[in-house]
């Protein structure tokens, strides 16, 4: 149901064709009305040429999930106007470019065309090529600013705030956002019935996507040295760091850097500098997505066997293989659960939107040091490249980086011998020692079996004695990770459960279903091992469902594995196409079991 | 040979090093290699050079893969830290902790399986980036820990031990670095502990990436007739290039009557390595001549020996080339690396 800040519309173009500089432009002119919107970016792997589409919700009481109808669709690139046009809901509209005849393609009962053209406008007012094809983008705008509303005095200061210093560029786009404004205000009947009403509901908060978060995160925990190979989507977390560092991190007196980035040859390479450079002591990171974790494996097994920190974020897309780089999934959840051959288990922590990015990235690198473990954050690409409403995020500055138990000197001095793998305290962690620091705390780390000394060993006890405490260590991060947000109905039967990305559309699912008088839990996971309540959610409800973004339900499997839950107690609600989750899949789903509980 | 234990005392007589502390003290663990196999010469040799710089043990970071040659790491130094850890990955773990502590000393320890097929790719890029630290590979033709089998270095023809032979063309250390541009390139032998020892010297001090290629014969599995990495064929196939002295700092330096043209290349502490090539037109400051050189020898199958090029004077390791602080990164002050709540505050504002 559409209305005064309730609708959603997309933009389908060409990718390569300037069209992200005026969607940015779009969704943030309304967020500086006050209201709270959200953008998705449907992209193709691909540098120029091929379609690609940007969906803007808007929605005055919060909800920002991807949206299951569309009021408006502006088509922009024939090669997907059949697509584009079935995508526009009854009694919607579509926005083409009129310069041309009108394709019959576009034509459908029920559905309002608008034509301006934008092409021709541009021919006449621009010069070249590139001019054209990058102001056409500023028009469209224009136009869609009178369609629904958009307040033209925070457009045009944002545009003086964006080409302060370009006076050239600041005039054309001032001139191509009024021909578009000017010529629906003519030609249409503006505004169209959901359009925007000011709001103050964006107050203290500000637009990130959740690599930024993730980078700053980083910067603000005392990470030093980041080693990556790029990979969509991952890349812009290490290209935010960089220009993080490079703001933040550079002697102004020597113009020395407190940081290193190193561009690896390949992912391996890159876990190795993680690694390298954890045990020598710094704070360090690799950004990458589940191909890159594939190839990782192997240093993760030893990075997990030598308890060494390392911090891994993997930006999920679709596999499996090279699979679609640009969409989608939490398909990794099993794989970096149990992250290499032989028996290992690692720390996760699930972010949902970029304000979670920034916290649970800073909270990463002391579990990382604290258990002397390769700990990974698990992002996916929808909250990672997509820009999201975020409260400003706060820091105290008496926070300090909890560095675990390293020997220094002194420590080490005071010991009358040093052995890297006791457990002196039962928590299973051991101190552990930097190379450069005191001959005594020398030792060897090896991937090969190894007693509590660190002494090659092929004797059955030390080896045991050796994993078990390991298995002891890790069991104690549960406490460590994030635990699960959990929202109880009193007398509710059905539990909702559902990881990460998936979290506003199940959200709003469950407003609704409770607005229509069902009864309904939710439990959404943040952390891995799992907190002891997230056993005690699962018992407490007879009906469980397990919402997720992959074929084969990972989360339920994991959840099977490691709390004993028999898996046909658990329904999964798989949505795996790899667009972001809406709420009305989930209320679907939803529907359907309490339907057959009734029955 | 384990089979020989260690003697507890040390000789009252026995000479100290500019820390006062003895060849002794830089040894580690009794090697469990095959007795007689090259690789525990070349452990000699490092210690020996070890010892002569006076390495300060706490700073030195033995770095392997996997491979007989890998183990030798706990056979020296056991007052300094070691990472043994997988096939092939020693380059980038050392990377890292290069990054994270420049001062470090790196001391990596490979083979010509760990380096010359699973870790190709890591050897090519730790030599673009020029990561300060020691590359030796012990060198033998074989995957010798997996019983014998032909390794990326065995010559076209050279056959295994039995009998098979090889027909696929070798991957030869030297020329790949000299291709890469490698700042430092050698090539020596395990028996010839006079021309390694100052060798290994010159590579620890050496700015960037030293790589020694050692001819390190593997007893048990090529040292047969038809190897061209055996003891025998080695020694008479072997052809010196260029002799190095290390005069080090305290040394004054006599200059030898004249010869062949001498080269001095000064290292940073002070300390300066002579060249001496064998014939007069060689000149291992020219990267060309160097390569030209081991081409001509490896087409008459001889063996080029010897610091057969270095580039000390304009090397820029990695580390300068990250405009890193002297002090290690993880020593930072945490004040130094976190921007702050104001700063946080006023980033926000760029996010409206």
């Amino acid at each position: 149901m559409s209305g005064i800040n309730d609708f959603a519309f997309k933009i389908g173009t060409v990718n390569g064709s300037g069209s992200a500089s005026a969607n940015g432009l779009l969704m943030q002119a309304i967020f500086r009305m006050g209201i709270p919107v959200t953008g998705k970016n449907v992209f193709p792997s691909n540098i120029q040429g091929l379609p690609t589409w940007y969906e803007i919700r808007v929605n005055g009481e919060g909800w920002t999930a991807r949206p299951s109808a569309l009021d408006l669709v502006v088509a922009l690139n024939p090669a997907t106007y059949a697509q584009d046009v079935a995508a526009v809901r009854p009694g919607g509209y579509l926005l083409y470019d009129s310069s041309w005849p009108l394709d019959p393609t576009l034509v459908r009962e029920g559905v309002t065309i608008l034509g301006v053209p934008f092409g021709a406008m541009c021919i006449e007012a621009f010069q070249g090529d590139r001019e054209r094809t990058l102001m056409r983008n500023i028009v469209y705008a224009g136009t869609l600013a009178a369609l629904l509303k958009i307040d033209m005095e925070v457009v045009a200061g944002m545009l003086d705030e964006k080409f302060a210093r370009k006076k050239r560029l600041l005039d054309a786009n001032h001139q191509a956002i009024r021909m578009g404004y000017d010529f629906a205000r003519t030609h249409f009947d503006c505004p169209l019935p959901f359009h925007l009403e000011k709001l103050d509901k964006t107050g203290g908060h500000v637009l990130m996507d959740g690599n930024t978060a993730c980078a700053l995160g980083a910067v603000y925990a005392g990470a030093t040295v980041g080693a990556w190979y790029p990979i969509t989507p991952s890349t812009s977390l290490m290209e935010a760091f960089t220009a993080f560092c490079r703001e933040f991190r550079v002697d102004q007196a020597t113009g020395e850097h407190r940081y290193a980035i190193l561009q690896a040859e390949d992912e391996l390479s890159a876990a190795g500098m993680v690694i390298g450079a954890g045990w020598a002591g710094a704070r360090a990171f690799t950004n990458t997505s589940g191909p890159g974790i594939s190839l990782m494996q192997e240093f993760i097994g030893l990075a997990y066997y030598t308890e060494i920190p390392s911090v891994f974020f993997d930006i999920q897309r679709c596999g499996p293989s090279t699979g679609m780089p640009t969409r989608t999934q939490q398909g990794d959840l099993l794989m970096l659960a149990y992250a290499s051959h032989g028996d290992t288990r690692h720390p996760l922590l699930f972010p949902a939107n970029p304000a979670e990015c920034f916290e649970m990235s800073v909270l990463a690198f002391d579990i990382a040091e604290r258990f002397q473990t390769p700990v990974f954050l698990a992002s996916d690409l929808d909250i990672g490249m997509n820009d999201w409403m975020m409260p400003r995020l706060a820091w105290d500055d008496n926070w300090r980086p909890d560095r675990g138990k390293v020997l220094d000197a002194e420590a080490l001095d005071a010991l009358p011998k040093f052995s890297r793998y006791l457990d002196t305290d039962g928590d299973g962690i051991a101190a552990r020692t930097l190379p450069g620091v005191g001959a005594k705390g020398a030792y060897f780390v090896r991937g090969s079996g190894h007693d509590k000394h660190a002494a090659y060993t092929e004797d059955a006890d030390a080896y045991r004695e050796v994993v078990d405490r390991l298995k002891r260590k890790i069991d104690g991060a549960a406490d460590a990770v994030p635990r699960p947000v959990i929202d109880r109905q009193d007398g509710a039967t059905i539990g909702l459960v559902t990881i990460g990305g998936c979290d506003a559309a199940v959200r709003e699912a469950v407003s609704v279903l409770r607005g229509r008088g069902m009864a309904v839990s939710l439990m959404r996971v943040r952390g891995f091992p799992f907190h002891a309540d997230v056993a005690a959610f699962l018992a407490e409800h007879e009906q469980l469902l397990v919402i997720e973004q992959n074929r084969d339900a990972q989360l339920r499997s994991l959840l099977a594995i490691e709390l004993g839950l028999a898996r046909d107690r658990m329904t999964p609600v798989l949505d795996y196409g790899g667009l972001p989750l809406t709420a009305a899949f989930v209320i679907e789903a939803a529907s359907r079991v309490a339907v057959e509980v009734a029955a | 040979m384990s089979s020989i234990a260690k003697p507890l005392v040390t000789h009252p007589g026995a000479r100290t090093n500019a820390l006062g502390l003895k060849l002794r003290d830089y040894e580690g663990s009794m090697s469990t290699l095959c007795a007689g196999c090259g690789h525990d010469s070349v452990t000699a040799a490092l210690i020996q050079a070890a010892w002569e710089l006076a390495i300060p043990p706490e700073m030195a970071a033995k770095m392997s893969g996997i491979g007989c040659s890998a183990k030798t790491t706990a056979y020296f130094m056991k007052q300094s830290h070691g990472f043994n850890s997988v096939h092939g990955r020693m380059p980038s773990v050392t990377t890292g902790a290069a990054a994270a502590n420049r001062s470090l000393v790196c001391i990596g320890v490979s083979g010509d399986g760990d380096s010359l097929s699973i870790g190709l790719g890591q050897l090519c890029h730790a030599i673009r980036r020029n990561v300060n630290m020691l590359y030796v590979i012990d060198n033998n033709g074989v995957y010798g820990l997996t019983k014998g089998q032909f390794s990326a270095s065995a010559d076209v023809g050279s056959k295994s031990k039995k009998g098979e032979a090889n027909l696929q063309g070798p991957i030869d250390p030297v020329l790949l670095g000299l291709t890469l541009g490698a700042t430092f390139v050698a090539r020596s032998f395990s028996g010839d502990k006079q021309q390694l020892v100052p060798i290994l010297k010159a590579g620890i001090l050496h700015r960037g990436l030293a790589l020694i290629d050692v001819i390190s014969p593997c007893v048990t599995f090529n040292d047969h007739e038809g190897s061209t990495k055996s003891y025998a064929y080695t020694r008479t196939h072997e052809r010196e290039a260029v002799a190095t002295d290390f005069v080090p700092l305290r040394h004054e330096i006599v200059v030898a009557p004249s010869e062949a043209r001498l080269f001095e290349v000064p290292m940073h502490d002070g300390s300066v390595v002579r060249l001496r090539p064998t014939d007069a037109g060689y000149d291992p400051t020219d990267r060309a001549t160097a390569y030209a050189h081991v081409r001509a020898c490896q087409g008459r199958g001889e063996v080029a020996t010897g610091l057969l090029y270095v580039d000390e004077a304009s090397s820029q390791e990695m580390c300068d080339g990250l405009t890193l602080p002297a002090a290690p990164l993880h020593d930072t002050p945490f004040e130094l690396l976190c921007p702050g709540s104001q700063a946080l505050d006023a980033l926000m504002e760029r996010y409206r």
